[in-house]
C-alpha cells in the first residue's frame, strides 16, 4: 500500500515544508484564542489555524477549507489523475456538524420574538427562506460532497468519525478498499476546524483541557509529570494511497507505505480506557500483525500523547506491554506538544508526520518535556533527534472506546 | 466487485424499532397499511412527526445509569442493536460479541432545547454577548450531554451496554451513509477481512432542533401525512420525520452455518453512487445501480423516497420501468423519514419479508434528499 501524496495544514504551518520546518524546530502553534471572546473560560488557548478563514466562520466551513488545502497539496504531489478527476474513492474524517451560536442567534433575531425564545421561533425564521443556504452548511454530508466535487473522486464519499482516532480510520478504510480491489487509489483526509466556544466548553466541562493559559506554548506537555489536559488544535492532513504496483506502473514517486492497520473496541467506559489497557494493547498488536512486523522492527512511536493524565498513562502502559523492556529506549514523541490535539484530524496529521520522519531521518520533539513523569519511564524525544527510521507505529485513541493504530514504513514489507 | 474469492453474506439477525412498534411481526404488519401507525401533528406543529412506539427500555438496556447517560437517539439505537443480537442468537455469546465489528450510520444527538432557548433569550439584550454565552454554556450545559451528542458515542454505548467490542466505525452524512455502512460492512465480510458485522443506525425525530435544519431549504413537509409518492403539487413536497432505528447482524454464510445460525436472508448486493444532481440524474443513477446490484424481477420494492419534489417523482418513474408490477412500499408510509437509518431499515424489512417467505427477492432503494443514491438487493438464503 503505497503513499504517493501528502498534504498538511496545522497551526504551525501550511504545507508539508513549513509544517515540517516548524515541528523540527520545536515551534509551538498554541496561542491565546483570538477568534472569539474567551471571558470567563477556564481554557483560553488553542492551536487554531489562523492563516485560513471562511465566511461564516463555522466548523464545517473551516474543516472543508483545511481539507481542500491539504488535499490540493497531496493530489498535486502524487500527480495522479487529472485536475478535478481523482481516479479513486474519498474517505474523510470530519467533526460532527451542528448549527452554531451565531446562526441560532441570527434566526432568533429574525423571528421577531420579543418574549422568551424557543425553537418554534427559530423554525419560523427558517421558514422565511432567507437562510436556506444554511441547510447544506449544517448537515453532515456536505464537506465530503464538496471535496468530492472539487477533486472528482469516484463513488459515494465516506464521512466518518471514530472520535479522536478518526484520521487513522480514514486511512484504514482507504487501505481496506484498495486491498479488496474496489479502487486502485484513495484520497484519505482528516480535518478539524472546531475551535469554537461550545466545542471548547464541552471538553472543558469534562475536565479534559489544560488550563495553563499564561504561557500557551508550554501548556501541552505530553508524558510530563505536571501535564494537566490537552489543548485543542485545528488542521488537516491528506494522503493519496495507491496500490503499490499501480503506482510504480504509472511511474509515481512512492513516498512511503502503510504497512498495517489495527483497531480494537473498548466497552469499559464512555471516556476512559479499560484499566488493564487490553484494548490498546490489542490495537497495537493488530497493527503490527497486519503489517507482518515484529515489535523489534519499530524504530519510533508517534504517540497519541494528548497530555491528559489518563491517556499518557494508559498509552505508556499499552506500549510497555507490547514492547517490554525496550520501551525504555524506544524513542516516542507526541506532535500534540506543538500543534495541540487536532481531534478528528489527529490520526491523519500524525500519519503524515510519521512518513516525513522516515523521509528525513529526524524525529520531531515532544516540547515541554521538562519534568518527566517517573511513573512512565519512556524515551521521550525532548529535542529533535536525527536517526535512521524505517518503521513508525502511530497511535490514535478516542472517546467511545476507539483505538486505531497504523504502521508506516519507508519500504514495503 | 473484483478481487479474490468473494464470500456470500447473510443476515442472521435484525432489530427494528419505529412508530410501528418493535420487531419483525409489528413491522411486517405495518408494511401494507399505507400509513404510519403513529402520527403526531400537534406537538411540533406545524410539522408532523411519527413518534416511536413506547419501549420497555429495561429489556435491552438493563442499567438505569446507562439509560441516563444517553439521549433518546442513542437509547433507540442501543435498543434496536440489542434486538438484532437477540435475533441472531448471540446476545449471551460474549466471545462472538467481543469479536463483532460495528458500523453505525448516524448524525448527532439532541440539544438541550430549554438551555438553548434561555441562552438565546438572554443573548438578545446581553451587553457583552461573547462573555454572556461563555458564562451560560459553562453553567448550564450538563457535562455529560456532550457524550450524548457525539456521533460515535452511539457505537460507544453499544459497546458498553452489549459488549460489542470488535471495533466500531461511525459513518455520517444523511441518507447515503446508511447505504455505505451496509456496502462496506458486506464488502469486508465478502472479502474475508472480517467474519461478522453489526450494522445499522438510529434517528430520533422528536426534537425541534432538527426541524430547524430541515425547514432551512424547505425539505420538511408542513402538513399531515399523505402517501409519499403522491406528494406533488403546491405545498405537498417534503418529508415527515420518523423516529426509527434498525440494526442487522451480517455474517459470512459459512461462518453462520458453522455456528448453527439461521440465515434469514442473503444480502446479495449493495450499490451506491453520488453523481452530481441534475434533472434526470436520480433516475439514471438508480437505473445504473439497479443493474450493478443485479436486481432482475423483485417480488417487492421498498423505497426510502423522501417525498421531496422532483426527485421522488423521478424515482417513481424509474421504478415503474425497472420493476413493473412489483409492489412498491415507501418507508415514509410505514415509519416516516429517518435519514441515515433509511438504508438499514429498508434492508431489515426486506430481510423480514424474505425470512417469512413473503418474497424471494426484494430491492431497496435510497435516494438522499440532497445527494446519493443506493440500491440494495436482498434475496432468499
Amino acid at each position: 500500500m503505497a503513499v504517493t501524496g501528502l498534504g498538511l495544514v496545522t497551526s504551525v504551518g501550511q504545507g508539508q515544508a513549513d509544517t515540517w520546518a516548524a515541528l523540527t524546530a520545536g515551534r509551538s502553534g498554541i496561542r491565546t484564542i483570538g477568534r472569539f471572546a474567551t471571558d470567563g473560560l477556564r481554557t483560553r488557548i488553542a492551536g487554531t489555524v489562523d492563516c485560513l478563514d471562511t465566511d461564516p466562520l463555522v466548523a464545517p466551513a473551516l474543516s472543508q477549507r483545511f481539507a481542500e488545502v491539504a488535499a490540493e497539496e497531496a493530489v498535486s504531489q502524487s500527480g495522479i489523475g487529472a485536475k478535478g478527476d481523482f481516479p479513486g474513492a474519498l474517505f474523510i474524517a470530519v467533526p460532527p456538524v451542528e448549527m452554531e451560536w451565531p446562526q441560532r442567534h441570527a434566526l432568533a433575531v429574525a423571528s421577531g420574538q420579543a418574549g422568551p425564545i424557543t425553537y418554534t421561533d427559530l423554525q419560523r425564521a427558517a421558514a422565511s427562506r432567507r437562510f436556506d443556504e444554511w441547510h447544506d452548511l449544517f448537515i453532515f454530508g456536505t464537506v465530503a460532497d464538496r471535496i468530492a466535487d472539487r477533486f472528482g473522486t469516484r463513488g459515494s464519499p465516506i464521512s466518518l468519525s471514530t472520535a479522536c482516532s478518526s484520521g487513522a480510520t480514514a486511512i484504514q478504510l482507504g487501505v481496506e478498499a484498495i486491498r479488496r480491489g474496489e479502487t486502485a487509489a484513495a484520497l484519505c483526509i482528516g480535518t478539524d476546524g472546531s475551535v469554537n466556544p461550545e466545542s471548547l466548553i464541552r471538553f472543558s466541562l469534562l475536565s479534559a483541557l489544560s488550563t495553563q493559559n499564561d504561557t500557551p506554548s508550554a501548556a501541552s506537555k505530553p508524558f510530563s509529570k505536571n501535564r494537566d489536559g490537552f489543548v485543542m488544535g485545528e488542521g488537516a492532513a491528506a494522503l493519496v494511497l495507491e496500490d503499490a504496483e499501480a503506482a510504480r506502473a504509472r511511474g509515481a514517486k512512492i513516498l512511503g507505505y502503510v504497512l498495517g492497520c489495527g483497531e480494537k473496541g473498548d466497552g469499559f467506559h464512555r471516556t476512559r480506557s479499560s484499566p488493564d489497557g487490553a484494548p490498546i494493547i490489542a490495537a497495537i498488536r493488530a497493527a503490527l500483525d497486519d503489517a507482518g512486523t515484529m515489535p523489534g522492527a519499530i524504530d519510533t512511536i508517534n504517540a497519541h500523547g494528548t497530555s491528559t493524565p489518563e491517556n499518557d498513562k494508559m498509552e505508556a502502559m499499552g506500549c510497555m506491554a507490547v514492547f517490554g523492556e525496550r520501551m525504555r529506549d524506544l524513542p516516542i514523541s507526541s506532535n500534540k506538544s506543538m500543534i495541540g490535539h487536532t481531534l478528528t484530524a489527529a490520526g491523519a496529521i500524525e500519519a503524515v508526520v510519521s512518513l516525513l520522519t522516515i523521509q528525513h531521518g529526524r524525529i520531531p520533539p515532544t516540547i515541554n518535556y521538562a519534568l518527566p513523569d517517573p511513573a512512565i519511564p519512556l524515551d521521550v524525544v525532548a529535542t529533535t533527534r536525527d536517526m535512521a527510521v524505517s518503521r513508525v507505529l502511530s497511535n490514535s485513541f478516542g472517546f467511545g472506546g476507539q483505538n486505531t493504530c497504523l504502521v508506516l514504513a519507508g519500504e514495503p514489507a | 466487485m473484483s478481487g479474490p474469492a468473494r464470500r456470500e453474506v447473510v443476515v442472521t439477525g435484525i432489530g427494528l424499532v419505529s412508530c410501528a412498534g418493535e420487531g419483525i411481526d409489528a413491522h411486517l404488519a405495518a408494511l401494507g397499511t399505507g400509513r404510519p401507525a403513529r402520527t403526531d401533528t400537534a406537538t411540533f406543529a406545524p410539522y408532523t412527526v411519527h413518534p416511536v412506539a413506547p419501549l420497555a427500555l429495561d429489556g435491552q438496556i438493563p442499567k438505569k445509569s446507562d439509560q441516563r447517560q444517553m439521549e433518546p437517539w442513542q437509547r433507540l439505537g442501543v435498543y434496536a442493536a440489542g434486538l438484532a443480537l437477540d435475533s441472531a442468537g448471540v446476545k449471551d455469546d460474549s466471545a462472538f460479541k467481543g469479536a463483532l465489528h460495528l458500523v453505525v450510520a448516524c448524525g448527532g444527538g439532541e440539544r438541550d432545547t430549554a438551555v438553548d432557548g434561555a441562552i438565546l433569550t438572554g443573548l438578545r439584550d446581553a451587553p457583552d454577548p461573547g462573555a454572556y454565552l461563555n458564562e451560560r454554556l459553562l453553567n448550564d450545559l450538563r457535562p455529560t450531554l456532550f457524550l450524548a451528542q457525539l456521533s460515535n458515542l452511539l457505537a460507544g454505548n453499544i459497546a458498553i451496554v452489549h459488549g460489542v467490542t470488535g471495533a466500531s466505525r461511525t459513518f455520517m452524512g444523511e441518507e447515503p451513509c446508511g447505504v455505505d455502512a451496509l456496502r462496506i460492512a458486506a464488502a469486508r465480510i465478502a472479502s474475508g477481512q472480517v467474519e461478522a458485522m453489526l450494522v445499522g443506525g438510529s434517528y430520533s425525530a422528536e426534537r425541534p432542533d432538527v426541524m430547524v435544519v430541515h425547514e432551512l431549504g424547505g425539505y420538511l413537509r408542513r402538513a399531515d401525512h399523505s402517501p409519499v409518492f403522491s406528494r406533488s403539487g403546491e405545498g405537498e413536497s417534503g418529508f415527515i420525520l420518523g423516529s426509527a432505528a434498525a440494526f442487522l447482524v451480517l455474517e459470512a454464510e459459512e461462518a453462520a452455518a458453522a455456528r448453527g445460525a439461521t440465515a434469514l436472508a442473503r444480502l446479495s448486493s449493495v450499490a451506491s453512487d453520488r453523481p452530481r444532481r441534475a434533472p434526470g440524474s436520480v433516475g439514471a443513477s438508480l437505473s445504473a445501480l439497479w443493474r450493478e446490484a443485479g436486481v432482475t424481477r423483485p417480488d417487492a420494492v421498498i423505497s426510502g423516497a423522501t417525498g421531496v419534489a422532483t426527485i421522488t417523482a423521478e424515482e417513481g418513474a424509474a421504478l415503474s420501468e425497472l420493476a413493473p408490477g412489483a409492489p412498491v412500499t415507501a418507508l415514509g408510509d410505514v415509519s416516516g423519514h429517518s435519514l441515515e437509518v433509511t438504508g438499514p431499515f429498508g434492508t431489515a424489512l426486506a430481510t423480514a419479508l424474505v425470512a417469512r417467505a413473503q418474497a424471494r427477492e426484494v430491492a431497496v432503494t435510497v435516494v438522499g434528499h440532497r445527494r446519493g443514491e443506493g440500491v440494495i438487493r436482498v434475496s432468499a438464503a
